[in-house]
């Protein structure tokens, strides 16, 4: 039997594997739960952050751009929520969601706009260049924003009417991880459709795209537009988690993160966009806790050696080496 | 047969030298035509003229009725003018199958759509096995083209082109770097092309050319100066001083 003839095979096999990450998502979301029910703060601002990492993904991995300014579009979605709410009365946790998604897309659109005028190391500038004017925008509009004292006055309603954010973060935590699951899951969708096999085939060679008559300009920008949808996701579940909205949800600082993250869960596969996010915030924890003084050397030292030993990434590189001996045997 | 593809005085000069002095040809529809030229003839800067990539300093490119000059590269695949590169573009992380289903999707204006796999879109799957039965790569149709020979490269190159079903067809070089023992499988791929698709083939291999083409046109410094039969092209003295050389002794 040929090959070709097996379509529904991987159709499949996708869809169980689908199946299999949604399913560790959700256990590692339960066991979270309960085994650190001290610290459902921590596990709220590393979803957040994965959202950020996830939309990172979208343009870096899968459309082939980097950028080390799209904690823009994680700050848009996180003050267009925190404004909502401090200013207009918002504060509703859902369309608080809404909003923070719309900033993001919004954000991820005049983002691309910019970005995608130029290549290489000149996108690379300019992508700081944006991440910068977001933040002294926001740090000058500080009659909307608060400025550098952050935004506060955000008190979300009961989600749903129903459920309270209590102290402990359980409600938020809870409401986190639907959202990831949420978002993975039509991202699974985006990342598998004719769009995003077209924005595959763009990340690894335009020329042969544009020779195919599709439109690499339009399907990248569309692509930075979904991708500040899902970062503007994660800023509005940072602000309604913690509350306050601060300059650094659209840093400089936070944009490289992301994309240390990235590198280290690996490129190009959502998968490797959240184990990277889990273990860069896990040990930047751990070890800030051990070691207050010297613990950014030990971060550099974990990227060196993931860089150096597993270079495709966390994700990438155990891939990689499960198809070898699959295919040994 | 009418007129599917028009070239009229096509000009390109860079500063004061031109490369493409006023190239005019007209191609039919089933027309199976071989642009050759010696290095440096013009013949690359013709296609990138042809297909969009650079504009020409005068002249027009007609294309089944319509004047196409104005219109850029992408326009001009969407119209149905296609061509394969010289040296293979894939996508080497990407497998035969997803190229062309790709391809189709493309020329079906369904590139844009978020949701759903190809794999799971029944004629979508069906024009993917045709088109790749046809040029016998269905047996790699799941293997990435990082892992597949450079001769099969090159007839997914033309799978390509097919799968989006061009009114012309520019193939540049279609066996340049496939082994001799290989350029058989290539050959057998052009035999294949639709009998109402109009090619233009850019070729060195003279026994390529003079066994795919019915009519030959000879480049050289940017002019044309022979636009006829292939068996005629080897008596012409113009063409033996300025290409053939001792091939045509």
């Amino acid at each position: 039997m040929t090959a070709i003839s097996q379509p529904a095979g991987q159709s499949f096999n996708r869809t169980l594997s689908g199946l299999v990450g949604l399913a560790a998502i959700v256990g590692c979301g339960v066991a979270g739960y309960f085994l650190f029910p001290d610290n459902l703060a921590l596990l709220t601002r590393i979803v957040a952050v994965a959202l950020l990492v996830l939309s990172l993904d979208l343009v870096t991995g899968y459309c082939g751009i980097a950028t080390l300014g799209h904690a823009a579009l994680f700050g848009a979605g996180a003050y267009g929520a925190g404004i909502a709410a401090a200013h207009f009365g918002v504060v509703s946790p859902l369309a608080m969601t809404g909003i923070g998604l719309a900033a993001g897309a919004v954000a991820g659109l005049i983002s691309g706009v910019v970005l995608l005028r130029a290549h290489g190391l000149a996108q690379l500038v300019l992508s700081i260049a944006v991440v910068h004017l977001f933040h002294e925008a926001a740090n000058k509009a500080s009659g909307w924003t608060g400025g550098s004292d952050g935004l506060s006055g955000i008190s979300p309603d009961p989600l749903l009417g129903l459920f309270e954010f209590d102290l402990w973060g359980r409600t938020v935590y809870v409401y986190a991880v639907v959202l990831l699951v949420i978002v993975f899951v039509l991202l699974r969708f985006v990342v598998h459709s004719p769009f995003g096999m077209l924005c595959r085939g763009i990340r690894e060679d335009k020329v042969r795209v544009h020779a195919m008559g599709a439109s690499v300009h339009g399907a990248q920008l569309r692509m930075f537009v979904i991708s500040g949808a899902v970062a503007g996701v994660g800023g509005a579940l940072n602000a309604i988690s913690t509350q306050v909205v601060g300059l650094d949800s659209l840093s400089f600082t936070l944009s490289a993160e992301a994309l240390v993250m990235l590198v280290l869960g690996g490129v190009g596969s959502l998968y490797g966009a959240l184990i990277g996010t889990v273990a860069f915030m896990w040990f930047e924890d751990v070890v800030s806790a051990a070691n207050p003084f010297h613990w950014l050397t030990m971060v550099g030292v974990l990227l060196i050696a993931v860089v150096l030993f597993a270079p495709r990434g966390l994700y990438g590189s155990a891939a990689a080496l499960l198809t070898r001996g699959s295919g040994r045997r | 047969m009418s007129t599917v593809f028009e070239v009229t005085r096509l000009r390109k000069n860079f500063g004061g030298l031109t490369v493409t002095d006023d190239v005019s040809l007209s191609m039919a529809t089933s027309d199976r035509l071989a642009l050759i030229g010696p290095n440096g003839a013009g013949k690359t800067t013709f296609v990138n003229l042809v297909t969009g990539n650079l504009a020409p300093t005068s002249g027009t490119v007609t294309l089944a009725g319509a004047d196409i000059t104005r219109l850029n590269a992408m326009q001009r695949v969407r119209r149905g003018l296609v061509r394969s590169f010289q040296v293979t573009r894939l996508f080497q992380e990407m497998t035969p199958e997803e190229h062309v289903a790709l391809a189709v999707l493309q020329r079906e204006g369904r590139t844009g759509r978020l949701f759903g796999d190809f794999r799971r879109m029944p004629r979508v799957m069906e024009e993917v096995r045709d088109i790749l039965g046809t040029l016998g790569l269905d047996g790699l149709a799941t293997r990435k083209v990082s892992e597949i020979a450079y001769g099969q490269q090159r007839l997914l190159e033309i799978a390509l082109a097919l799968a989006l079903r061009p009114r012309v067809l520019l193939l540049d070089e279609p066996a340049a770097g496939v082994p001799q023992s290989d350029t058989g499988r290539i050959e057998r791929a052009l035999e294949m092309l639709p009998p109402d698709l109009a090619v233009l083939m850019i070729e060195h291999d003279m026994e390529l050319v003079f066994r795919f083409a019915r009519r030959v046109i000879v480049l050289a410094a940017g002019k044309v100066i022979f636009d006829g039969l292939p068996d005629d092209v080897v008596k012409d003295a113009r063409v033996r001083e300025a290409y053939l050389g001792s091939y045509a002794q």
